[in-house]
């Protein structure tokens, strides 16, 4: 018997049942006409057994199981869809939602507010040493709040945390760092990206350790950096207003809010971001693949034409130290687009003419960056190592490596011969390289150049 | 005989590529061709089976098509890829090892009564 044959009623019960499956976050058209083709496939078993129609569905989808339970193994294969909807099906109770996770994210936001501008009462900022420990506070709390979010903490992933923030510590106050103090701008910057990958470890909660959820840590990142800048504008805005319109009365808020309200709204301000990421994830469509979208031609474009430029002209003399760390941000930010471009995009779609231009885009941006990395190489060897140009350098090379393997799979990917998750994985399992090669710039730098 | 959900879990993977080794296949056949080989044995859930496929397919050791069924209704196939073939290749070495280290650790089955040592 074929469909054709069953009656009617069977096919609004059929209807229902597509209708709530394909409710179901994670679960794609895809999915649901896959079951469905399934769920068929065992009515006519049923039917030719003789059972009545009726009979034969419900014992069919009496098989097939609780939907939420099909869904949510459907989700918990493809991570990324649920980036466009929303957190697994029946985790109503996740303490991120409703009134408690309001108040959950206010209170961790004021706390972070607080344990970033309160010490500087007391702390005298000749040096580093209280941004550091200040810093270091702030991301031991934000720690403690995503430990709170996901309800479980993984001895490992605090442990990492733990000795990341404690290296920085003991480095910051023990090194006898003297002027012009080059290394410990270094240690500070270097030190608070490492414990951003590290906080990644207690963000991802039970799946510290899974290597594709590196992933959801980098969409997280970076929808948090739009919300915060959005958040950031305005905060700004209402900030500004806030002071003229009480000295329209004569009340002179100007201190009170910029050493006040601003510091501690800043700190807040990251909670509330990443609170805002995690809950609104199915309301609006993601921002970082949207601005990527944008970005990547345009980049493109600047990027071609600088080497059209440059090898039509043979312009390239005056590199010094400012115009390598240029090039960091341009392959930082090339990167970047191709991190999101990545994260955002179908594993299973087939390859389109925006794939292209990410390969293209990444391997002018090689291009480029060969021809700078040699010529600086050439301006070290001449003029001796300074810690700035080392650290240019070595970011330089991290990125570059990752790039040039990037490309590689894309293309892999695009002539057919490797799967898209090939790249994606590689992306995810070179992440903590770059928290490693933070924390040599942080413990081995300031030794190797006399703490100058 | 309810086989514990670990090992049904383990041996999942190279069930189906397997399966798909001796041609292409569709789910809910899939399903029928596990409780087959197995004598009824094993049950596969379809929470099991699908994200299963779909993540093979994300690796690439399966790739799918659409096709129409002799009943005039779409339908999903799968298909082994070449390094869906090596899995197959690796999985057996493995699952070789682990087989051959219980033969050697349990005695013979009840059926063929055990010999004493002759003293």
């Amino acid at each position: 018997m074929t469909v054709s044959e069953h009656g009617s009623a069977l096919a609004d019960q059929l209807a229902q049942w597509r209708a709530y499956l394909a409710d179901r976050p994670g679960v794609s058209a895809g999915d649901v006409a896959e079951v469905e083709s399934h769920l068929l496939d065992q009515i006519d078993d049923l039917s030719q057994r003789g059972l009545s129609d009726d009979e034969a569905f419900l014992v069919a989808v009496k098989r097939l199981g609780r939907q939420d339970a099909l869904a949510r193994d459907f989700a918990e294969a493809h991570s990324e869809r649920l980036w466009k909807q929303l957190v697994l099906a029946g985790a109503t109770d996740v303490p991120g939602e409703g009134l408690r996770g309001l108040a959950g994210a206010l209170g961790f936001g004021l706390g972070l507010g607080l344990a970033i501008r309160l010490p500087f009462l007391w702390l005298s900022s000749d040096d580093l040493r209280p941004v550091v420990l200040v810093g270091v506070v702030g991301f031991l709390v934000l720690a403690g709040w995503y430990a709170w979010l996901r309800r479980t903490v993984r001895p490992g992933a605090l442990a990492l945390v733990g000795s990341v923030a404690a290296a920085g510590l003991l480095t910051a106050g023990l090194y006898p760092f003297r002027e012009p103090r080059h290394t410990e701008v270094l240690l500070a910057i270097h030190l608070f990206l490492a414990l951003w990958l590290a906080v990644g470890a207690v963000y991802l909660g039970r799946d510290w350790r899974s290597v594709r959820h590196r992933m959801d840590f980098v969409r997280f990142t970076g929808e948090l950096v739009i919300y915060y800048v959005l958040i950031a504008l305005g905060g700004g805005v209402l900030a500004g207003l806030t002071i003229s319109i009480f000295a329209m009365i004569e009340v002179d808020l100007t201190t009170a809010v910029s050493e006040w309200i601003i510091p501690i709204c800043a700190g807040a301000g990251v909670v509330v971001a990443g609170w805002l990421v995690e809950a609104k994830k199915n309301v609006v469509e993601n921002m970082a693949p949207v601005l990527t979208a944008v970005f990547t031609p345009l980049c493109t474009v600047v990027v071609l034409s600088f080497l059209g430029t440059v090898l039509f002209t043979g312009r390239f003399v005056d590199l010094d130290r400012t115009v390598l760390i240029f090039f960091d941000l341009l392959v930082a930010l090339v990167f970047g687009l191709l991190l999101f471009a990545i994260s955002a995009r179908d594993p299973l779609g087939p390859p389109r003419a925006y794939d292209w231009m990410q390969v293209i885009l990444v391997a002018a941006t090689l291009l480029v960056d060969v021809l700078v990395l040699a010529a600086m190489a050439g301006r070290i060897g001449e003029y001796g190592a300074s810690p700035n140009k080392l650290a240019a350098l070595g970011e330089n090379v991290v990125l570059l490596v990752t790039l040039a393997r990037s490309l590689q799979l894309y293309l892999g990917f695009l002539t057919g011969r490797r799967p898209f998750s090939d790249l994606e994985m590689w992306q995810c399992r070179y992440l903590p390289v770059f928290g490693v090669w933070a924390m040599v710039v942080v413990v081995v730098f300031p030794p190797l150049f006399r703490f100058a | 005989m309810r086989v514990v959900k670990d090992l049904v879990a383990a041996s999942a993977t190279p069930m189906v590529l397997g399966i798909l080794a001796e041609g292409d296949n569709y789910g809910y056949a899939i399903i029928r061709r596990v409780a087959e080989l197995s004598g009824g044995e094993l049950e596969w859930s379809e929470g099991l089976l699908y994200p299963l496929l779909h993540r093979l397919e994300r690796d690439g050791l399966v790739s799918s098509h659409w096709g129409v069924a002799e009943t005039n209704r779409r339908r999903k196939y799968y298909h082994l890829t070449e390094r869906g073939h090596d899995a197959v290749a690796e999985h057996r070495k493995q699952w070789d090892v682990v087989v051959e280290a219980l033969r050697a650790v349990w005695p013979e089955p009840p059926t063929t009564p055990v010999v004493a040592g002759g003293q």
